[in-house]
């Protein structure tokens, strides 16, 4: 993988322009930071230089990093995150894409370099709401119809707004806010670095 | 002639051939689909959220409810990242154990597609045929993890035990003499690994009686041949992976190309397609329960000649064994601290794919050194090969929607997550 690796690096730096910043590789995984003015053409360069040849689109997903430890190392709160794979030459390339407004997030869109990606980036918008300008049908894909807001942001909470239940008295279904109690058993604790040394 | 207007229909979620919950919203004419559009998440459950919320190893028995007839290899994605982030290394017998449970977990998981797929295309004997041997391989889960489905076996650095020495036995009762009882324990005598070997001794003719059920079927082939054709660039481009890629010519498996734990050390063959129609993805799911019980035969003579641990020794994360938490503070310590905090993955992020039976099951991890995931995001084959179906059925006939739904094996565990 080490070897894939080197040579995809060699690749990527001589087709788009890179730097040191933009380029990672940490286990054994290499990423790439592109800014979401002109992606779609960099992602074209991906997709059809012969030497990086992304063919597939494995995965795109959206990123709040609005409670990391680290945040002031990100550029911004949302980023979408683009998991390529090449066929033929057997390489994966992640692409993090970071969204330049932090209250209405856009990310042009990628439907037209890889068809797959339409239902990627509906679940993105649906899940984080980061808009993806030139998508055909942006749409809600996996919440409720007529769901409010977008339930992988940090701060949405887990159980949600709204409940729904039968109302025998008005015969129908209804909603309404919530009455559970949010609680948890096994508190979020980062250790300091020395602690477990695994 | 009278003249005939496009009309809209609905079909599902609740539709015996919809495969659980699948909603779709189809624009007809006359019987021709012009156009889907699929309406998914009835059955979306919010697991990346969930596991955002919950340590580590709570989560494993949630990856079992994402794809509930793959479970095994779901859980392997998931292990998998773990594993990456906190570098620990998986002793190699757990490594063939996982093996041979994705293998069986494939079979299992093509089992009930075949089944399914040929009830829904009109074909009932083969459905009752494919549960008759989908029952073994659902003991030899329970034998192993005690539970049939959801067996959350796989352990970040191993499984969660060794391979059982017995094999449960059927009991006598009011319903069952003597004699029914003998004749059902007798492949139950020894051990889990004898019970599998007795298995795959016996699978391959089994795949022949469903082979001769469907495969020179004139109905089987005039419902499956030409329905559904991909072309291999179309192929990629939609993000097919799994069998979905292969029936269209294209040799990609991760088991061969990226292979993880003792993949590399097995021998099997990827079987291709060619015209990347419906009856080409049925050849090649059939030739993979073949290289699947290839794969497990190896697996079990490994296995039978090489004893070991099953589960890193590394007590920050796998617990320790019960004798030494008796009587070692320290391991003590360890126990208590696994199971109430959780164990601590350093800082980073990585993704993590498995060839599960359906195509590329991913994980991509993102930790920022808690107990738990800072994020977790599930890659599902399904739901790539479900969002082309807009493209796969156009210009077919409404009867074919149903085969092409059979061919995408979807599963709506992991399509709404």
């Amino acid at each position: 993988m080490k070897q894939v690796n080197e040579s995809l690096v060699r690749s990527l730096r001589s087709s788009l322009k890179i730097t040191d910043e933009t380029l990672r590789c940490d286990l054994d995984e290499v990423t790439l930071t592109l800014a979401a003015s002109g992606l779609s053409e960099s992602m074209s360069v991906l997709r059809d230089s012969p030497t990086l040849n992304f063919d597939l689109l494995i995965d795109v997903c959206g990123m709040d990093y609005a409670d990391h430890p680290d945040k002031h190392q990100f550029k911004s709160r949302f980023a979408v995150i683009y998991h390529l794979l090449s066929l033929d030459l057997n390489h994966r390339l992640r692409v993090r894409v970071f969204c330049e407004d932090d209250e209405q997030p856009v990310v042009p869109s990628v439907v037209d370099i890889w068809a797959g990606a339409n239902w990627f980036e509906r679940e993105t918008f649906d899940l984080y709401g980061i808009v993806f300008d030139g998508h055909p049908d942006l749409r809600r894909l996996l919440t409720d119809y007529g769901f409010v807001g977008h339930p992988l942001r940090k701060d949405f909470p887990l159980s949600g707004h709204v409940e729904m239940r039968y109302d025998p008295v008005e015969k129908r279904v209804i909603y309404q806010p919530v009455t559970i109690e949010p609680r948890e058993i096994v508190p979020r604790v980062i250790r300091e670095d020395s602690y477990g040394d695994v | 002639m009278a003249e005939i207007k496009n009309y809209t229909m609905n079909f599902g979620p609740q539709h015996p051939a919809a495969h659980g919950v699948l909603r779709l919203v189809l624009e007809l004419d006359g019987e021709v689909i012009e156009r889907i559009d699929p309406h998914i998440g009835l059955l979306h459950r919010g697991t990346e959220k969930l596991a955002e919320h919950k340590t580590f190893l709570q989560s494993v028995p949630y990856m079992d409810r994402l794809d509930y007839v793959s479970m095994m290899c779901n859980e392997h994605a998931y292990v998998l990242a773990i594993e990456k982030l906190l570098g620990v290394d998986v002793p190699i017998r757990a490594q063939y154990i996982r093996v041979m449970f994705d293998e069986v977990t494939r079979i299992l998981n093509h089992l009930l597609w075949l089944g399914a797929h040929a009830l829904d295309v009109g074909a009932m004997t083969v459905f009752l045929y494919c549960f008759r041997e989908r029952e073994d391989l659902m003991d030899c889960y329970e034998a192993v993890s005690g539970a049939r489905l959801h067996s959350a076996y796989y352990r970040p650095g191993g499984v969660y035990r060794d391979l059982p020495d017995f094999m449960p036995q059927y009991e006598a009762s009011k319903f069952r003499n003597e004699k029914d009882i003998n004749r059902l324990n007798e492949n139950r005598q020894g051990s889990l690994l004898d019970f599998i070997e007795h298995f795959t001794s016996h699978f391959p003719t089994k795949v022949d009686e469903y082979e001769t059920l469907l495969t020179d079927n004139r109905i089987w082939k005039q419902r499956t041949v030409g329905i559904g054709v991909v072309s291999p660039e179309r192929a990629a481009a939609l993000g097919f992976t799994g069998p979905m890629i292969r029936g269209s010519g294209v040799a990609w498996d991760l088991r061969k190309k990226q292979p993880y734990d003792a993949y590399d050390l097995v021998d099997f063959d990827v079987p291709v397609g060619t015209n990347g129609d419906c009856y080409d993805r049925y050849l090649v799911r059939i030739e993979e329960m073949r290289q699947s019980n290839l794969i497990i035969k190896q697996c079990i003579n490994w296995l039978r000649a090489n004893p070991g641990p099953v589960i890193t020794g590394n007590t920050k994360v796998a617990p320790p064994s019960r004798e030494d938490m008796k009587v070692n503070m320290e391991d003590l310590i360890h126990h208590f601290k696994l199971f109430t905090e959780g164990m601590h993955v350093p800082p980073g992020e990585t993704y993590c794919a498995v060839e599960a039976p359906k195509g590329e099951f991913g994980i991509y991890l993102v930790s920022d050194g808690a107990n738990k995931p800072y994020r977790l995001k599930i890659r599902a084959p399904g739901f790539a090969h479900l969002s082309a179906i807009d493209e796969m059925t156009r210009g077919h006939m409404i009867a074919d929607l149903v085969a092409i739904i059979g061919t995408q094996d979807v599963v709506f565990g992991e399509i709404d997550r």
